[in-house]
């Protein structure tokens, strides 16, 4: 019966990674690289805007502006640094946070609708070239060569024995696994996070134009499910944009860190 | 022999990676549950501890979640 419906009109395709690679718009250019160029555009001339006059009793720009640095000064930086030398890190935390938030953002704003970091190459580039040299040369600079690969590599308050297992697999998670897991957290949820909104507006537009007459009307919940995970999807890109920044400050206090 | 023909040409894989995903899931499910348990009891006993406590729960929190984001990756990847 189900059959008999369904195969009215032509073959539902689900939607894959191959959705993704959207064709070039011209020579080697693709959509993801012109909205990181449009991200870091629309992020500067904000900022640059926002704060041009300060005045004592912010406007609307001014207050979002505020409350961004503020964000990413008091309750990333300084929390998770330490409040004695957080303070060159923050423009570094803050453009992180704005830069991933934009660029996830994208992924919901009508037009545009595809978020950049939902291609692991971004959020890649992002993680090893930027973070992974900047917490690991601090912490260098701050231990010393052999200082901070003791800090890292062999934890306090462990029997000796055990630092034989222990050593390789912080090694392995400290100068291996820290960049790809913090590319690989974003990345996954934007790609899923797309994926998702892809299979309900493409499984509703199927439903409402291909499938027999009794299907059509369950078209409407598939729309409605995708206008739902749009809005979830809305809070996920703003608290990954968050967990990024938030790692990130936490690698650079953990290099830091000298409690022993 | 018509049934063995037939069930080599059947691919399984996407079915297969499926379910392991889901399997795989079930273990963040549960971490992620029991971190955010754990805060709501702290707030509820001592609400004043809130904000300390918001931040090492994201900051568990992630690590958790990025178990389950593995697995999506490699689901793709089993898939395909």
């Amino acid at each position: 019966m189900g059959e008999l419906v369904l195969a009215e009109g032509g073959e539902f395709a689900p939607p894959g990674a191959k959705d993704f690679f959207l064709p070039p718009i011209f020579g080697g250019v693709t959509k993801p690289m012109v909205l990181v160029v449009l991200s870091v555009i629309i992020i500067a001339v904000f900022f640059l805007l926002a704060t041009r006059s300060f005045k004592l009793v912010p406007g609307k720009f001014q207050f979002i502006a505020e409350s961004v640095y503020d964000m990413g000064r008091n309750t990333i930086a300084r929390e998770q640094i330490g409040g004695k030398d957080f303070k060159p890190f923050v423009p570094l935390i803050v453009t992180l946070f704005t830069f991933v938030l934009v660029n996830n953002l994208f992924g919901i704003i009508p037009l545009i609708q595809f978020p950049t970091m939902s291609h692991i190459g971004f959020p890649l580039a992002v993680s090893v070239l930027v973070v992974y040299p900047v917490y690991h040369f601090v912490g260098f600079k701050r231990h010393g060569f052999v200082g901070y690969l003791r800090n890292q590599l062999f934890p306090p308050g462990v029997p000796k024995p055990v630092y034989v297992l222990l050593a390789p697999i912080e090694f392995f998670s400290k100068f291996i696994m820290n960049p790809i897991t913090l590319a690989i957290r974003v990345f996954a949820a934007m790609f899923a996070g797309h994926l998702i909104l892809l299979v309900f507006t493409l499984a509703g537009e199927y439903l409402l134009l291909e499938a027999g007459g009794l299907l059509k009307p369950v078209s409407l919940l598939s729309f409605a499910f995708a206008i739902a995970m749009t809005f979830l999807e809305a809070l996920i890109q703003v608290i990954q944009a968050y967990i990024f920044a938030l790692l990130s400050a936490s690698y650079i206090g953990m290099a830091l860190a000298s409690d022993h | 022999m018509l049934l063995a023909q037939a069930a080599t040409e059947i691919n399984l894989n996407k079915g297969l990676a499926l379910i392991g995903y889901g399997l795989g899931a079930i273990g963040p499910g549960i971490g992620v549950g029991l971190i955010w348990a754990a805060v709501i009891n702290g707030t509820a006993r001592q609400p004043e501890a809130r904000g300390p406590l918001m931040n090492i729960a994201w900051t568990t929190f992630v690590l958790v979640e990025v178990l389950a984001l593995i697995g999506l990756v490699l689901f793709f990847i089993a898939s395909a």
